[in-house]
């Protein structure tokens, strides 16, 4: 199955070689599932929690004590605000505005932890941004 | 809400995109971003002043390029230039680079830290979150120990915007995370927690998570957290829907935050306050409640978002296990989600119950859903949820339902996935041992789990069937008919041969009277399986012949037949043909009465933890292994030959000549003067052909890093480095023993010249006699040599003999040296006596000759179990209720030499209460023996040795022990 990654972000240290190597796995163990199954799996000692959008998969690994449905419900909270700041995001959204997704991530995650769940805020401060030169 | 147009701003950056995205090939690809870096270098290194236009558009450019998977050598210091700049965009990709390509080149690491601290006193609340950010998601301790100290007082300032504070607290958890000793909290700490109170939720949030963090590490620092967590809580909870506005999610309110404050609770016990602790009780109760009532909506986000916080409530109310009300009503609830259409609830429901299932309020009611948590054995298709269910079984047997649950995974096992097999395999040896009322199901079980998933059952799980077959009389002869019957198979798995010839080699002739099964048939019944197996079981199987011959004289003549075939005698293997010829030979010079004694009854095995609960512990992962000194192997099939296992853990030593440094001054060196073990080293680095160390000749230094774990055992590792690994097996009786030593070569490459001895020192020499066989003088690349050494104690001994190897590896001549672990206690047999005698002995011997007393610090708490293993391990026999104080150890036995007995007592008195941290003493044990002149001397490594090496979790506990002389 052809993928590709979009974007990746890393809370923890790791080698370029290491991070392709978890990419590729994350990959293989996400993309088999079907909607019969949960939205989680286990993966190293880790969970990863994911969610599908049409042919996008975000994922979030996380410690396997975590609570899997406040992650999965982070997960949509961000898509729905990266849906109101590209106004009905599509893949290519992210493709080309990377460099923006990257910001919009650190306004709703930042060391791994949740920041802002508010959309309102995460919204505003990012048109804000938008609007600095 | 306008709308971002693709690649606003950078027309450059989207055309390139888009022509990445045209090409057709990898190669037209690589071909056009190879035309794009050409570009940018030269526009780099060009002349002409780029604008901070220009130069955020190729960083970017580049770091496009990177994100492809190419590398990226040049641009850096661009990035970096950007950072200083003041539109914010040219900073934010600036930053961005930084974050992606952390590079530790010293010299911009100097620079990007100027222009973060820059932006951090910049007041500009925009540049202060990027800097903020960018260590966040770099955490370097570089830039730990250039901000660690500044961000504290930013997070705390009263005049920090509320994004601000967001951010720092978040890069301070970062911090904390990566470089904790860089981040001193102390001060900050009072005002940190008051975060809690911020009218901001957003802050709260932030923070929530920081102060979960530190009170992990530091509970008693966060400890007025919780009264403020409570509150909080409380407020949202009880919050309309609409209160909130925009922190409320689907309905629900803050339901992070509330998932948030209810992880912080876990980091501590209920709350002692009463109306704390009622307040919270409320808050639990209506976070249950909300879980009845009628969904607001019915959008798979609001629910998701309630049952989060649901879920991490039940959490808490597990954690606390205190209220056995809410235990049951949580109980209730997951009962509900257990049969939810979700399949995420389903399966966190049956993860959640697992935890339940041990709490002594709960553990009944979880019970009740047993046939739900079967079925969704039967019918879920998330393989992920049935390994739950799976789980949750496990958890929730016990005496009542152990049958029944043990028969739903073997019927489960006959389908389950390759991926869990073993796991449940493990768990069904444990839960039927665990549970069996009755042996003779337990041995159905196992037999049943050999059929099903034969390729599953790892050695730990046979080793234990045949270890309670043989500590239990009364099963031994259903036993023996359970695996006769089931040999009779035309197909059956290896595993069931080797079970079925261990305990027919033992117990055969409980069925002997009956002619279905005589001696005759049992091993026509054996030996036609023998060619079908795998060298080890033959071997074993060569082992249960000679028994047979043992056991049923009249078969004799046909298994010497068997043994002295082509096949056998000749066979190309040595291990299969040394038992051939050894049993053979036995089996014609041998008298019966000698055949019946080298060839009894295995004596009962030592009860310990069990081996395959301990390789489950292992399987499940971290914060769950537990110690697995023992090795694991050790439990031998027919006092049989197979080498050490591997598993031990032992310190390796990183390399034969650091080892020879680091050890220098081994105590074991005393004897020989100071200068010899230096001289012995430079003799070790600079000569190639040094000649082997004769006995008494100067030594170089003796490692005994694993001497003092053989104290109390005899298999294991001795002694490993990155080229060999020593392995001992050995066993003692009266004043004899033999010891199996195992070279492994764990290179590749051939050791040549491999010679090794071993040498008593002075004294020793007339009291310990060993006698070595010859060793072959090359070990392959990867396999083992093994050598075998008869030892005789000729009279009472303190010093241990040393074995010395040399081989040349690689043009390189090696030498090492290990102290043995023969010592005196080896020579111990147990003696039972009561307590009547053992205290009339004890006063009897009170001269100060026949008594030693130790007083000691014990370096690990004082397990009961693990204290009276250490003791039968010692030797002695461990006399039960002789002591009228039952916190008391005694033991008793006879050390045999060739040339005299003694009788030794032994009392162990654990003092608990002695003053932790007191100067000395901590356990007293005394030795008292009848011949004053056999007490091993206080120095010798014997008694306390034995509770130095305990392993266990908690160090300070201590203890006293005396003793005193028969």
């Amino acid at each position: 199955m052809y993928s590709k990654t979009r974007l990746a972000k890393w809370y923890m240290q790791f080698d370029d070689d290491e991070k392709q190597k978890l990419i590729e796995e994350v990959h293989a163990v996400v993309t088999v599932r079907d909607a019969k199954h949960t939205n989680f799996v286990e993966f190293r000692n880790f969970k990863i929690i994911y969610r599908r959008y049409a042919g996008l998969y975000f994922c979030i690994c996380v410690d396997v004590t975590d609570n899997n449905l406040a992650y999965l419900e982070g997960i949509h909270n961000f898509v729905e605000v990266l849906n109101e700041y590209f106004h009905n995001v599509c893949e290519l959204d992210l493709v080309f505005n990377f460099y923006k997704v990257y910001t919009v991530v650190d306004e709703m995650f930042l060391a791994g932890e949740i920041r802002e769940t508010s959309q309102t805020k995460v919204l505003k401060q990012l048109l804000m941004l938008q609007s600095l030169e | 809400m306008p709308a971002v147009s693709k690649g606003d701003g950078m027309r450059g950056l989207a055309v390139f995109i888009s022509d990445i995205r045209n090409c057709k090939s990898k190669e037209a690809e690589i071909k056009r971003i190879n035309k794009e870096l050409a570009n940018i270098r030269s526009k780099f290194k060009g002349d002409k002043a780029l604008d901070g236009y220009s130069k955020k558009k190729y960083v970017c450019k580049l770091l496009f390029i990177f994100l492809l998977g190419h590398d990226i050598d040049f641009g850096h210091m661009e990035a970096v230039n950007l950072l200083s700049s003041n539109k914010y965009t040219e900073k934010q990709i600036g930053y961005l680079f930084i974050s992606v390509l952390v590079n530790s080149n010293s010299d911009l690491i100097r620079l990007i830290n100027n222009a973060i601290k820059n932006d951090l006193s910049s007041r500009n609340p925009t540049f202060m979150n990027l800097a903020l950010h960018c260590i966040a998601n770099v955490g370097s301790r570089e830039m730990a120990e250039a901000f660690a100290a500044d961000i504290p007082r930013i997070l705390v300032a009263g005049d920090t915007m509320d994004s601000v504070k967001q951010s720092a607290a978040l890069c301070l958890l970062r911090l904390n995370r990566t470089s904790p000793d860089l981040v001193p909290m102390g001060e900050w700490t009072s005002r940190v927690v008051h975060l809690l109170n911020d009218q901001h939720l957003g802050v709260v949030t932030a923070a929530t998570s920081l102060i979960t963090t530190l009170a992990q590490k530091n509970p008693e620092e966060f400890k007025t957290s919780v009264s403020l967590a409570v509150a909080r809580l409380s407020r949202i909870v009880t919050s309309a829907s609409t209160d909130l506005q925009d922190y409320t999610y689907y309905f629900v309110p803050a339901p992070w935050l509330s998932v948030k404050l209810l992880r912080l609770l876990q980091c501590y016990p209920p709350p002692e306050d009463a109306a704390i602790r009622g307040r919270l009780s409320e808050c639990l109760e209506t976070i249950l409640n909300k879980a009845q009532e009628p969904p607001k909506s019915k959008k798979v986000q609001h629910s998701n978002a309630k049952n989060a916080v649901l879920f991490e409530a039940i959490s808490l109310i597990i954690h606390h296990d205190s209220e056995p009300t809410l235990l049951v009503r949580a109980c209730n609830q997951l009962g509900q989600f257990l049969q939810h259409r979700e399949t995420n609830l389903r399966y966190l429901a049956l993860e959640s119950m697992c935890t339940l299932a041990s709490s002594e309020f709960s553990h009944e009611a979880v019970k009740t859903h047993i046939e739900t948590v079967i079925n969704a054995l039967k019918t879920e298709r998330d393989v992920s949820v049935r390994q739950r269910a799976v789980d949750l079984l496990y958890a929730m047997c016990d005496r009542s339902n152990v049958q029944q649950i043990v028969a739903e995974m073997l019927n489960y096992l006959e389908t389950a996935d390759y991926s869990i097999r073993e796991e449940i395999v493990l768990k069904v040896a444990i839960l039927a041992e665990k549970y069996a009322v009755d042996y003779t199901w337990y041995v159905d079980t196992i037999l049943n789990l050999i059929r099903i998933a034969g390729d599953y059952v790892s050695e730990e799980v046979w080793y234990r069937v045949i270890q309670i077959v043989i500590n239990r009389d009364d099963v031994q002869g259903y036993a023996a008919k359970t695996v006769f019957e089931a040999l009779q198979a035309p197909a059956c798995h290896e595993n069931l041969v080797k079970v079925g010839g261990y305990i027919l080699g033992e117990f055969g002739n409980l069925i002997a009277g009956d002619p279905r099964s005589s001696p005759l048939v049992q091993f026509n019944l054996l030996h036609s399986k023998f060619h079908l197996c795998s060298v080890p079981s033959r071997a074993l199987l060569l082992s249960t012949y000679i028994k047979f011959i043992n056991l049923f004289p009249e078969v004799k003549g046909t298994i010497q037949e068997v043994l002295r075939s082509d096949s056998q005698l000749r066979n190309a293997d040595v291990e299969l043909q040394q038992r051939a010829v050894e049993y053979l030979r036995l089996s014609c010079i041998a008298s019966t009465d000698i055949l019946a004694t080298v060839l009894e009854e295995m004596p009962p095995f030592p009860e310990r933890e069990s081996s395959i609960l301990a390789k489950l512990k292992r399987k499940k992962g971290p914060g769950m292994v537990p110690d697995i000194e023992e090795g694991r192997k050790d439990k031998n099939v027919n006092g049989g030959m197979e080498p050490i296992s591997t598993n031990a853990t032992t310190k390796s030593t990183p390399s034969p000549s650091t080892d020879l440094l680091s050890l220098g001054s081994s105590p074991a060196l005393s004897s020989a003067p100071p200068s010899s073990s230096a001289g012995g080293l430079l003799v070790d680095v600079f000569t190639e052909n040094h000649a082997p160390a004769a006995p008494g000749v100067p030594m170089g230094p003796v490692a005994d890093d694993n001497f003092s774990r053989f104290v109390c055992k005899n298999n294991g590792v001795l002694f490993e480095n990155q080229l060999v690994q020593i392995g001992l097996k050995s066993e003692f009786r009266q004043n004899l023993g033999r010891m199996y030593i195992f070279f492994g070569n764990k290179t590749s490459t051939q050791f040549l010249n491999f010679s090794s001895s071993v040498i008593c020192q002075d004294s020793l020499k007339t009291q310990l006699s060993i006698h070595i066989k010859p060793a072959d003088p090359t070990v392959d690349g990867g396999a083992q040599l093994q050598q075998i050494l008869n030892i005789e104690c000729v009279s009472d001994f303190v010093e241990a003999p040393v074995l010395s190897i040399q081989f040349r590896y690689g043009g390189t001549l090696q030498n090492i040296a290990v102290k043995l672990p023969i010592t005196l206690n080896k020579f111990f047999q147990p003696t039972e006596m009561t307590s009547q005698d053992f205290f009339q002995r004890w006063k009897q011997l009170s001269s100060p000759q026949q008594e030693v007393q130790k007083i000691f610090k014990a370096k690990h708490s004082m397990d009961t179990e693990v204290t009276k293993a250490k003791i039968i391990g010692f030797g002695v026999a461990l006399l039960d209720r002789v002591d009228p104080n039952p916190s008391n150890f005694v033991g008793a036995g006879v050390i045999h030499t060739k040339t005299t007995q003694v009788g030794c007592l032994l009392r162990l008195e654990p003092n608990t209460q002695a003053q932790v941290g007191g100067p000395e003493r901590v356990l007293a044990c005394a030795l008292a023996c009848a011949r004053c002149r056999a007490v091993p001397s206080p120095n010798a490594s014997l008694s306390p040795s034995l509770f130095t090496d305990v392993p266990s979790h908690t160090t300070d506990k201590q203890g006293h022990c005396i003793a005193a002389a028969l």
